[in-house]
């Protein structure tokens, strides 16, 4: 019962507290938010020049373009298609590589996970990430997704140009659960179910907002009318958008900062019991066979839905998502045959998942060649991220969610700082203000990226840390040893996968 | 009368059927089991991660056949078990003191 109470506690602590927060910032800008939500996905940096010093307020938004029926319908398909990566795709991946007496227990914590995040999200989330706040967090003016209407619009990446803001809500929301969800991974197999819970809740506060914010919030394509404008627009924008950082889909958001939080996680919870000593072979590589073929199919609304629009950029984003895969489950699959002997189904599908991290942050911004290149570079350097590199780390991430995310993500994070460079058949980065694709850089374009994966290592590396300790001491992160033997689906959830 | 037990390849189990039938074999148990025996284990590969699979799965047959029978049953069981390569199975062979059948009562070879 105390221990009830303590939960109780700590989460109302953190729900409640988190305005806190927010609020200290939020004091001065809500003014200058006109109708249309200042929102957006990729780092599509605006380039803005360094210019003019005469700070010219940018003159009041006339009313808001209403919302293309067309980039509505694309983004309300794509937040579907990336609920169903979560559940079923992510748990069924995950699912099918434990062994038979813990499957119930990932599809649970996958599923329950998916649906925390997902009532957070309205509640506060979204409010939390996508207003105008610092450099970090925006504000809680949008709780309980007040002011949100059938009305409302958020911004594209083109000027003139809104979707519902109802429809980015959802959009959104199913990044932050599958986010969350992912992490389950690392500790599956022994983790407590409360503990698993109570962490999302904080972590999902403390990281995953204001990575988002960081990431991707910015004013919206109209704000950058002229220089002085586009200035005073970018300085509303989140840290590493300011910094230039690309991340079209989610490479540090998500993926980075994901498999951080389960690296830590590893090391916290500790090794499985009888690791090295007992059998713990994936117990159905065809549920993971599914599993990741609906990652894969649902990863064409993570990607190609991020451009926001249903556009050619869009459309550059699905084939860079189909190729980039494909290419990513060969490499796996040869690099093991020639490495192990054999070609394996699950060096397959991991290679395919390991290729679909890898072009997260890049789809929308490199050419069809460049994926093939991320793809075929993302197989074989995680597939040494699951054998050399996870034997250096030393952590029982049982099901690699660093191995291949973490790794993933950051290869294909600085690779799209590369391959995003018009003269290796890349888009370059929008200038919004000249209204043209801006002179590239690769060496800054790089350092940005790394400005951004450093930023998405620190700060998912402390918050985890703390929040694993916290709940530790509370709740304690793993059951019992002879639970953890019986299995977690008996004795956690009292329920079996199978009857036979 | 007689009982016998084989172990077999499970892809061995129709063929095996299909003998004992022809030779007059009334009725038989099956089982899905594991074990091992010569033919050892086998190692498999995941992501890097070896593990010896030291229980390999097989099929149990199981007949209580007439004295008479014994010599047909084993000859039909070793032609269609084998593939000549190991861990084709095993056949023991032991006595039986009763047979009963349940519904009617009957005892002995009647009830085989």
């Amino acid at each position: 019962m105390k221990r009830v109470f303590a939960l109780l506690a700590l989460v109302g602590a953190v729900a409640f507290g988190s305005p806190a927060w927010a609020e200290e910032k939020a004091a001065a800008p809500v003014a200058a938010a006109a109708e249309a939500a200042p929102a957006g996905m990729a780092g599509m940096a605006a380039a803005a020049p360094a210019a003019v010093a005469e700070a010219a307020a940018p003159a009041p938004a006339a009313a808001p373009v209403p919302p293309n029926k067309g980039d509505n319908a694309w983004v309300m398909i794509s937040a579907a298609l990336v609920i169903l990566m979560s559940i079923p795709g992510l748990a069924l991946f995950y699912g099918g590589l434990v062994r038979t007496k813990n499957m119930l227990s990932v599809l649970m914590q996958v599923f329950v996970t998916f649906s925390l995040i997902s009532v957070l999200w309205v509640v506060y989330g979204y409010s939390a990430a996508f207003t105008e706040g610092n450099e970090f967090f925006g504000v809680l003016d949008k709780m309980f997704l007040k002011g949100v209407t059938v009305e409302s619009v958020a911004a594209t990446f083109s000027k003139g140009v809104n979707i519902s803001e109802l429809a980015y809500v959802v959009f959104q929301g199913a990044f932050a659960a599958i986010t969350c969800g992912l992490i389950v991974g690392a500790f599956a197999e022994r983790a407590k179910f409360a503990a698993i819970l109570v962490f999302m809740v904080i972590w999902f506060t403390l990281s995953y907002i204001p990575m988002a914010h960081m990431v991707w919030y910015w004013a919206g394509p109209d704000a950058y009318i002229d220089a002085a404008a586009g200035e005073a627009a970018g300085k509303t924008a989140g840290f590493l958008f300011q910094k230039g950082a690309l991340d079209f889909a989610g490479g540090t958001v998500v993926h980075i900062n994901a498999a951080i939080a389960g690296l830590v996680g590893a090391y916290m919870v500790g090794k499985r019991t009888g690791l090295g000593n007992v059998a713990m072979a994936p117990h159905s590589l065809t549920f993971t066979m599914i599993g990741a073929s609906l990652l894969w199919f649902g990863w064409f609304g993570f990607n190609a839905g991020s451009a926001l629009e249903a556009s050619g950029a869009a459309a550059l984003a699905m084939v860079n998502t189909w190729v980039a895969t494909s290419a990513a489950a060969l490499s796996w699959m040869f690099a093991e045959w020639i490495l192990k002997g054999k070609p394996s189904m699950l060096g397959a599908a991991s290679g395919a998942v390991a290729g679909l991290v890898a072009i997260t942050p890049a789809a929308g911004f490199v050419g069809i060649m460049g994926a093939i290149v991320i793809g075929l570079i993302a197989g074989v350097i995680c597939l040494w991220g699951v054998n050399g590199l996870k034997k250096m780390l030393g952590a029982d991430d049982s099901l690699d969610v660093f191995g291949v995310h973490g790794v993933g993500g950051i290869l294909g994070a600085i690779l799209t700082g590369v391959f995003a460079d018009p003269a290796l058949g890349g888009t370059g980065v929008y200038d919004y203000v000249a209204n043209a694709v801006a002179p590239y850089d690769m060496t800054a374009q790089v350092i940005s990226q790394l400005w951004g994966v450093g930023t998405v290592v620190v700060w998912s590396g402390v918050v985890s840390l703390v929040t694993f300790k916290l709940v530790d001491i509370v709740i304690g992160l793993r059951v019992p040893e002879e639970e953890e033997r019986e299995g977690l689906d008996l004795t956690s959830h009292g329920e079996s996968a199978y009857h036979h | 009368m007689k009982f016998v037990t084989a172990i077999i390849k499970p892809f061995k189990l129709d063929e095996v059927r299909e003998a004992l039938s022809a030779i007059g074999v009334q009725g038989i148990t099956v089982t899905e089991v594991k074990g091992f025996g010569r033919q050892k284990g086998h190692t498999e590969l995941y992501r890097g991660a070896e593990y010896v699979v030291d229980f390999l799965p097989k099929v149990k047959i199981e007949a209580a056949i007439k004295d008479e029978q014994l010599d047909q049953v084993i000859e039909a069981i070793e032609k269609s078990a084998s593939t000549g390569k190991i861990g084709d199975g095993k056949i023991f062979v032991f006595d039986v003191e009763q047979v009963i059948r349940i519904r009617t009562g009957e005892t002995g070879t009647d009830a085989l």
